[in-house]
């Protein structure tokens, strides 16, 4: 069965547009739902949030300062949910955090809770193929659809198994690295997605790097949509508010949709 | 009952296919360190049963790092305790610890992978001494991730890896300690898998390498058990005891015990007790007990000791706890330091910080948990050198200072 993330970013798609979904850090700041409203006004298909961890391994240091900041002011991830639930963004949310936040509430209990707070999708980058299979039955048992990451390494097989198996969308990894803003696009990043379109017809979306309106561009050229996390929150590390986060999306919107 | 190799047994064998121990252990990596991880477990599954790398490296254990190190019979110590203590001198291993076992392996498994750089993490500097060896003697590249407390406190070390050729790098994030090396760690092999293994220190991170490294270091315990059994008629110790950070010395001299009856005691730093304060919990790649908050946020582990300061621990040691195959008593910073001193004084060896917890226990328990007459076997993985300025600093240049004489 297709999820509201999925059934929304195909339709998105089949009217021609490339696919655009910024990364806010929930509990950065204390207007951040603002953040998440503006990203949406100027233009995001959906919008992942993520859900600070102590030690996030994939992150480079912008997301692991917003995740320092967002933690400092006492954020938790009852806080983001509760503050998510008293708004309505109009497309749908994808909850992005590491596995132990999920398994010390307990699988069941956290799926629920995204669902409950109105959260479509929940990516965990440190649950591979060979350990997820309970989770993503628990958050599909919970309407909560869970987009899986395929890698640059990532054999055919596997990625096919990975395509297969993600719900929402696949996020391909743009290169082998953590996240963070990058000057260049990887050549790695067209291989990725055009790797991914050969094997599954889910919408497919590329992160990890993708820093400007020209790189976002760049990607689209074989990939459904971008993920653009590092850039945009240093834009609100460096004391950018929802209207620069706006002004930063908007200039991504646009250019995707000048193409 | 039998305690043999029965998969996800309490009996130390090989972990199940998914890396279980019990209900620990996995490989909770991103997808992008998954092939390097299956690659390493094929890797060191085909070597471990390839007598030919079996030979080089048991030739390089021993005119290399000097094994087998010698079984001591701590003599004024016993007599003071009221129980025999023997110890397992693993500090005399060259770089002048425990850790040299597993890195050895490891860096005959990275030639045979055809990678030419090792990343490590380091909490005391042992085992980021002990890789920077290995690199200089293969021709390795090294780079060693280093919290920023570490690298002030233990000083030597950083200048003895960098005498090496390696590349210490100081770690500024969260507690700034060996959670967050790791973390560096991880995210430099993230970036540059294709080329370089990560030569973890201990017996956790996802699976092959809990098993892995507890397989590198079982030679303490196979040498241990033949050494005890010589001495002692045949017979086994009573008690087998060993410090536990991530729990690799642990792991290794338990391995060589744990078919027997004796009692298994891994000794954890009070402030960094993964085991009795710790709840389930998934970090650096592998499911196991971990100390944390309600929400599940890491929390920071306090431990005089730079070895030991860990808010988890190995997978098989949580499994061995649940199993009641082995049992983790905690020791407070001060027993640490006074046991630190005993040694020293009763003995003429002066031990690392991080063994110095297995001497503190079997000083209180001597008498109490050890019954009188006890035969205690305590693995001494380390030797004291490293520590020597900082526990000045922390006897203010008094040594004696509570220590009982
Ligand atoms: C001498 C010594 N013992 C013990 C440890 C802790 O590691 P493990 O618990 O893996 O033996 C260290 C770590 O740095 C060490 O240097």
């Amino acid at each position: 069965m297709t999820g509201r993330l999925e059934a929304e970013l195909r339709r998105r798609r089949s009217e021609g547009a490339k696919l655009l979904v910024p990364y806010v850090t929930g509990g950065l700041s204390p207007d951040w739902t603002d953040v998440v409203q503006a990203v949406v006004a100027a233009g995001a298909d959906a919008v992942e949030v993520g859900i600070p961890f102590s030690d996030p391994v994939m992150d480079g240091p912008t997301i692991q300062e917003a995740s320092i900041r967002a933690l400092a002011r006492g954020t938790t991830p009852e806080s983001i949910l509760a503050e998510l639930s008293r708004i309505d963004v109009g497309v749908p949310l994808v909850a992005m955090t590491y596995y132990n936040l999920a398994f010390r509430m307990g699988d069941l209990r956290f799926a629920r809770s995204l669902a409950a707070a109105g959260v479509a999708g929940a990516i965990l980058p440190d649950l591979p193929l060979e350990e997820s299979g309970p989770w993503e039955a628990e958050a599909a048992a919970a309407g909560v659809e869970t987009v899986l990451l395929a890698a640059p390494v990532t054999p055919d097989g596997r990625l096919a198994e990975i395509a297969g198996r993600s719900r929402g969308f696949v996020y391909g990894v743009s290169r082998m690295g953590v996240t963070g803003e990058r000057a260049s696009v990887a050549a790695s990043a067209g291989v990725m997605a055009k790797r991914l379109k050969a094997v599954t017809d889910k919408p497919v979306l590329i992160g990890f790097g993708v820093s400007t309106p020209q790189q976002a561009v760049e990607v689209c050229a074989e990939a459904d949509g971008v993920v653009v996390a590092s850039a945009l929150l240093r834009a609100l590390l460096d004391g950018g508010g929802p209207e620069a986060a706006g002004d930063f999306v908007a200039g991504l919107r646009e250019a995707l949709d000048a193409g | 009952m039998t305690m043999g190799e029965t998969i996800g047994g309490a009996g130390m064998g090989r972990p199940g296919d998914d890396g279980r121990f019990g209900d620990f252990g996995g490989r909770f990596m991103p997808e992008a360190l998954v092939p390097a991880c299956l690659e390493l477990e094929a890797a060191f599954g085909q070597a471990w049963g390839d007598a030919g790398f079996r030979a080089e490296l048991d030739a390089l254990l021993r005119d290399y790092a000097g094994r087998p190190s010698p079984l001591t019979e701590a003599r004024n110590l016993s007599e003071r305790l009221g129980v025999r203590v023997l110890l397992k001198r693993d500090e005399l291993n060259h770089t002048g610890s425990h850790k040299i076992n597993n890195v050895l392996g490891q860096a005959l498994l990275t030639r045979r992978m055809g990678k030419r750089r090792l990343v490590a993490e380091t909490g005391a500097g042992q085992h980021g001494v002990a890789t920077a060896t290995a690199a200089a003697l293969f021709g390795f590249d090294c780079i060693v991730y280093m919290g920023e407390v570490d690298v002030e406190r233990q000083a030597l070390n950083v200048f003895r890896m960098n005498l090496l050729g390696a590349e210490v790098r100081p770690v500024a994030s969260g507690s700034r300690t060996l959670k967050d090396a790791i973390n560096e760690a991880l995210r430099d092999w993230v970036s540059s898998v294709e080329t370089t293994h990560y030569c973890l220190g201990s017996v956790m991170g996802p699976h092959p390498y809990p098993w892995m490294v507890r397989e590198l270091q079982r030679v303490i315990g196979d040498e241990a058990r033949a050494q005890t059994a010589a001495l002692l008629d045949g017979g086994i110790p009573d008690v087998v005891v060993a410090c536990v950070g991530g729990g690799s010395n642990a792991a290794g001299i338990f391995a060589g015990f744990v078919d027997t009856d004796a009692r298994l005691v891994g000794v954890q730093p009070e402030g960094g007790a993964a085991i009795g304060r710790g709840l389930p919990g998934v970090v650096h790649g592998s499911k196991s007990l971990l100390l944390q908050d309600e929400h599940g946020q890491v929390k920071e582990a306090h431990s005089v000791s730079a070895g030991l300061d860990y808010p988890g621990v190995g997978p098989e040691h949580a499994h061995l706890a649940v199993a009641g195959r082995a049992e983790y008593p905690t020791v407070a910073d001060g027993a640490v330091l006074e046991a630190f001193q005993l040694l020293s004084r009763t003995e003429g060896i002066i031990p690392a910080l991080e063994p110095a917890h297995a001497l503190a226990w079997v000083m209180r328990e001597a008498g109490r948990g050890i019954p009188s007459g006890s035969t205690v076997l305590v693995n001494l993985c380390g030797r004291g050198d490293k520590d020597a300025v900082e526990v000045m600093r922390l006897l203010k240049g008094d040594p004696g200072a509570g220590a009982g004489g």
